[in-house]
């Protein structure tokens, strides 16, 4: 029995003014009522120059798209449509198929008379038939924007197991129909959705027989050839080249266990120019996860308006310098280029031929242009022909730190979509468990073939020489370090790899008679490239901090290094190691570099003291441009002289060449949107200009657009300031600031005024309360007290926590002084912990986050355990 | 003024004949101060106040009944219908700047507060007959601003400062008592407010009264700190070592728990009961945004809690 459309009660999130119905005549002929939030549903008072038309999926209905209607403004009208049967549409009883349900998608649309162009956007099989309807009206259509859908079952993909699931006999009437469980468990798709959002959702579909569409729904799913929309959905599939010329949007939650990664791909191969934006760690629901809304009209924004200026030429290619130059010129060159830890070793001849024989293979099986590669091996021989391998054939590198842990690992992986990944046994076993993409390649020899091919087989083929990949293609994704949520992939393109190579080689002065010991991973894979003898020495990159003086010096002979290049915490430890003795190879290194966290100034001192003849840098960067800056001990030195009582933060150097820096400085509401100034002393996000730096960021277009939106330039993240003679001072993250009622402060220089305490070991300044009236405090953790002090009895009694606390008087009063003292800053409280938290990745980083949550709660009066 | 024998009256006096102001003071003992014309009485006694109003072209309204406990009576009598004779009779005298004196407590029942706005005066949800019938006092002094008769509450929090009889001497009487404890963590931000700035925030509300007229805003130090650390500064100042010790929220929030300091505790009364309220008040976290008062009243602390706390231990050498 029919039953009529009905406006929905008073919801979450939703204005009664955009809900209206729409009578037209369907396809069959029949009359129909929709269910539409409309945001110009009063009647516009001018025509809207554009329209959204947003398609839900099942079983949700268009509550889904409510905060996409209360972002429409006059010129853009946002129409969501209820699918008849779902929603607050009209109950029908009949069963409507794929192609009926596009059919009717256009009756509605054209009931709705939609002025100016329209802009398509769909979830779930909404996307299906938002896309069906897209294809066949490409002269309405503007752009497409699609979340967690499919248009295609994935060759490689097994059906989603829910889906067969609830398809089963039995199971879809109880599940979709007879039980509201199918809805509840949409619902449970998202990060936390708030109860009365759940609500919202539930709210059409409260009785069984409102729920008959649900059910019909899951059976129109074309599992099986032969089913009824099979063809349909193969048409809209086959058919999305006729959006090859509509700017296209693909928002991807990627844990969704209905469409995997695997339909994202496959969206992506048959909508090649789309962008995209993975959501990690969302689910199927990812428009209730992001700021959907803010996404799609910040895309459209960019998709629509004007043209933005084309890319600057890439270097002319006649004088150009590929990244496996160097390694070319000494092709007949039979001195070492490379030794490993337990001996084995190359020349600079045979790792040419060595890699031309792999790249050549590589090409020959299809890896090339287009393909990328994860290199799952450690630094050594595999590795490094590997990389130059890749770069040779075209093909980008996907370069996963192990440090990221395995879930990391997997995610970043998951995401970057490697065509081929390259590992010995361990590594494949891991990519076979973890359900890594991509093709298993094996190295080593003589071991276990886990791999459908291995490295030294492809080593022993001949094949004719790949073309030279151009400029423009693609060498690496890199990771962030994933120290604050999910690792983001960064795209690099050839030409900024070598310029990177250059402008190390002009910052430091390489020469061909150089030998580097790097025990710092990014650089252990630039020797060849940069033409010199190289090796690792003997330790677990994941735990750098292990390195021994004698290890490292073992290696610094080995290969007769110049060059140590070694993260603080490697640094750390050969300092401490070093013992007194004399140790003749290090006399022979002329530069110690060491970057990959903050440095302290007394760390390269002491450094000096175990590499006589060396001078101590430390380059600034991240891994979206390295390097940016660089300093030596003796410029830092020279920038706290100058800087006297001024000095804010940590000096870390001039630009390097060809790299300009500029700050945005922060607004009144604390958001640094301030025009790029490079003002002496001026505050706020540190911008940089390189040609070294990233492409972008992979399948992150909101991460990149914001990133990139002073065009050129790309914003760090970083907070800090310029001094008058251009070095950059960094102050801390932005992230990291405190939005006092005075106006943002920066934690850097108050933890190192807390630092410089004798009684601290380290500290951390957080903002706790409203951005705007946030107060500062200090956590700190206490230095270990002298050699037979006794230390201050820390129980005390009642029952109190163990291990954090008020501090007391005198460490309050010391604080507060040295801290007002060095920044003006007044701290609220000073706050004592055992440890404070550190990130994996580094062992360095203090997760500033994760310690002002736990601080705010303290201080709220909360019992809550340290953190 | 009424009510100016409280520390905070006689810092308001102070000021405002400071700067040359003729001061009428109405309370129901002498004030004990100088330069002011004194005018005895009870709030609830019109004739009285009217007497003392005649002739002024503002008023400060400090006089309340503050305790924790009491009959509710005494508590409607002095501070609702006290309120609203002194609103009537200045108005009748055609008085047309009042600057009523509130707490914080009027639109905050005890959870925690962290960077708060002021809120409206809620006597629904106000714990205890103080906070109730002083937010039924706000609400009636705001609903007589108008035009011609500009009205302002203030809410000074946790005023103490040199001299002071009750916050600080009960501090410093149970230190000495070795009866100090905290609640729960003792690291409850909370904020305070030395005496001579809240004074001069209501010298500022006086002179900004058409400006701010109909609101009611926070006043404080700006400085919020653990209770544990204000507990060390008191006992610090008045030279008493103190060791604390630690009574957990929930305990102190069951009745018939300990009874042990009270910032807001009783004026006038005896040291009450631990409350649930009280409990709260000292177990989490009560300290406030105060950017848009001091835009608003042009005013900023002068004094730091650290001069403060200097002056306090001044005090206390001089005195013993």
């Amino acid at each position: 029995m029919n039953q009529p459309a009905v406006y929905p009660v008073a919801l979450e999130g939703l204005e009664p003014r955009w809900s209206r119905l729409i009578t037209a005549t369907d396809t069959r002929g029949d009359e129909r009522t929709w269910h539409v939030l409309d945001s110009h549903a009063d009647g516009p008072q001018h025509a809207p120059e554009l329209t959204v038309v947003c398609v839900h999926g099942n079983p949700t209905w268009s509550y889904l798209w409510r905060e996409v209607i209360a972002a429409a403004d006059d010129r853009r009208r946002v129409v969501a449509i209820d699918h008849l049967d779902m929603g607050f549409s009209e109950r029908t009883g009949t069963v409507r198929p794929l192609a009926q349900r596009i059919a009717d998608l256009d009756t509605v649309i054209s009931a709705l008379a939609p002025t100016g162009p329209i802009v398509m956007v769909g979830h779930d099989w909404g996307g299906a038939i938002a896309l069906g309807w897209a294809r066949r009206h490409t002269e309405r259509v503007v752009a497409v924007a699609v979340a967690n859908t499919a248009v295609h079952q994935p060759e490689n993909a097994s059906a989603p197991s829910i889906i067969r699931l609830a398809r089963s006999p039995g199971v879809l009437g109880l599940v979709a129909e007879r039980t509201d469980g199918f809805i509840r468990g949409a619902l449970a798709m998202t990060n936390a959705m708030p109860p009365e959002v759940a609500t919202g959702f539930l709210a059409p579909y409260r009785h069984r027989s409102r729920r008959a569409a649900v059910a019909e729904f899951v059976r129109d799913i074309p599992l099986e050839p032969g089913h009824r929309s099979a063809a349909t959905l193969d048409a809209i599939a086959a058919g999305l080249d006729a959006l090859a010329a509509r700017p296209t949007l693909l928002v991807w939650g990627t844990d969704d266990p209905v469409f995997s990664d695997l339909y994202l791909r496959d969206l992506r191969a048959r909508l090649p120019h789309a962008d995209v934006h993975r959501v990690e760690g969302s689910s199927h629901l990812v428009t209730e996860d992001v700021d959907f809304a803010g996404l799609l009209f910040d895309w459209l924004d960019q998709a629509l308006g004007a043209p933005t200026a084309p890319a600057p030429p890439s270097p002319a290619a006649t004088d150009r310098r590929p990244a496996w130059a160097a390694l070319s010129e000494r092709r007949h060159d039979s001195s070492v280029a490379i030794i490993e830890p337990a001996g084995a070793s190359i020349t600079f001849a045979d790792l040419a031929n060595r890699v031309e024989r792999v790249a050549a293979a590589m090409y020959a099986e299809g890896i090339g242009p287009g393909s990328r590669v994860a290199t799952m091996t450690e630094p050594g021989i595999d590795l490094i022909t590997l990389v130059y391998a890749c770069w040779r054939a075209g093909a980008a590198i996907v370069v996963a730190d192990p440090g990221l842990g395995v879930r990391g690992l997997s995610r970043a992986l998951r995401g970057a979509v490697p065509d081929v990944v390259v590992g010995n046994d361990k590594a494949l076993a891991a990519a076979r468990v973890m359900r890594w993409p991509g093709r298993r390649i094996a190295t080593g020899s003589g071991r276990l073939r886990t791999g459908d091919a291995s490295l030294a087989a492809w080593a022993d083929t001949t094949a004719p020489p790949p073309p030279t990949p151009g400029p423009d293609t693609e060498a690496a994704v890199l990771f962030t370090s994933g120290a604050t949520g999910p690792a983001k992939g960064v795209v690099y393109r050839h030409h900024q790899l070598e310029t990177q190579r250059d402008v190390l080689a002009g910052t430091y002065r390489i020469r061909s008679d150089d030998a580097m010991v790097a025990a710092f991973a990014p650089f252990a894979l630039y020797g060849p490239a940069l033409g010199i003898a190289s090796m690792v020495p003997d330790v677990d990159l994941v735990r750098p901090g292990r390195l021994t003086a004698d290890a490292l010096e073992a290696a610094t002979e080995a290969i007769g290094a110049t060059l140590v290049f070694a993260s603080p915490a490697s640094l750390r430890n050969v300092v401490a190691t070093a013992g007194a003795g004399p140790r003749p190879s290090f006399a022979s290194v002329r530069l110690v570099l060491s970057a990959g966290a903050p440095v302290p100034p007394a760390l390269l001192r002491r450094s000096l003291e175990v590499f006589p003849a060396a001078v101590a840098h430390t380059p600034y960067g991240m891994t979206e441009v390295l390097p940016v800056a660089d300093i030596d001990l003796a410029g830092i030195d020279r920038a706290v002289a100058e800087a006297g009582a001024e000095a804010n933060g940590v000096c870390v150097g001039l630009p390097v060449a060809g790299v300009r820096i500029a700050i945005s400085g922060f607004d009144a509401a604390g958001f640094a949107e301030g025009d790029l100034s490079t003002a002496a002393g001026s505050t706020g996000e540190v911008c940089v200009a390189a040609p070294h730096g990233k492409d972008r960021y992979d399948q992150l277009w909101r991460t990149e657009r914001s990133s990139s939106r002073t065009e050129g330039w790309h914003r760090t993240g970083d907070v800090g300031h310029l001094d008058a003679e251009g070095r950059l001072w960094v102050e801390g993250r932005l992230g990291h600031v405190i939005h006092g009622p005075s106006g943002p402060v920066t934690p850097v220089a108050i933890e190192l005024a807390l630092e410089d305490l004798d009684q601290v070991a380290g500290a951390a300044a957080v903002g706790v309360g409203p951005r705007g009236t946030a107060q500062t405090v200090a956590v700190v953790s206490l230095a270990a007290p002298p050699d037979g002090a006794v230390a201050p009895p820390r129980s005390r009694r009642g029952p109190r926590r163990d291990r954090a606390a008020v501090a007391p008087l005198d460490l309050t009063d010391a604080a507060r002084a040295a801290v007002a003292d060095a920044t003006g800053a007044d701290l609220a409280a000073v706050l004592v912990v055992d440890a404070l938290p550190v990130d994996r990745r580094h062992n360095a980083k203090i997760d500033r986050t994760a310690l002002a949550a736990w601080a705010e709660r303290f201080l709220a009066g909360e019992s809550v355990p340290p953190p | 003024m009424t009510g100016a024998t409280s520390l905070l009256g006689a810092s308001v006096v102070t000021a405002l004949r400071d700067r040359g102001a003729d001061v009428v003071v109405m309370q129901r003992r002498p004030s004990g101060l100088s330069g002011v014309t004194e005018q005895l009485g009870d709030i609830t006694d019109a004739g009285a106040v009217a007497r003392a109003v005649a002739g002024c072209e503002s008023v400060v309204h400090l006089a309340a009944r503050v305790a924790a406990v009491g009959a509710e009576a005494e508590f409607i009598a002095a501070n609702v219908e006290g309120s609203a004779t002194v609103v009537a009779a200045a108005e009748a005298a055609g008085v047309d700047r009042f600057v009523h004196i509130s707490t914080p407590s009027v639109a905050h029942a005890g959870a925690s507060l962290v960077g708060a706005a002021a809120g409206v005066a809620d006597p629904g949800s106000a714990i205890g007959h103080y906070a109730r019938t002083k937010a039924e006092a706000e609400l009636l002094v705001l609903a007589a601003n108008r035009p011609g008769f500009s009205a302002v509450a203030l809410r000074p929090h946790l005023v103490w400062g040199p001299g002071d009889t009750q916050l600080i001497e009960r501090v410093v009487s149970r230190a000495r008592a070795g009866r100090l404890a905290l609640v729960g963590s003792g690291a409850a931000l909370i904020d305070t407010t030395y005496v001579t700035n809240a004074a001069d925030a209501i010298v500022a509300g006086l002179d900004r009264c058409h400006d701010v007229a109909g609101r009611a805003l926070v006043i404080s130090n700006g400085q919020p700190r653990p209770v544990e650390e204000i507990f060390h500064r008191v006992c610090a100042a008045a030279g008493i070592a103190w060791t604390p010790r630690y009574v957990p929220l929930s305990v102190a929030a069951n009745a018939g728990s300990v009874v042990e300091v009270g910032w807001s505790a009783a004026k006038r009364s005896d040291d009450p009961p631990m409350t649930r309220f009280l409990a709260e008040q000292l177990g989490t976290a009560h300290w406030f945004d105060q950017r848009e008062v001091q835009r608003l009243l042009r005013w900023k602390p002068a004094v730091d809690l650290e001069d403060g706390f200097a002056a306090l231990r001044t005090w206390y050498v001089g005195a013993s």
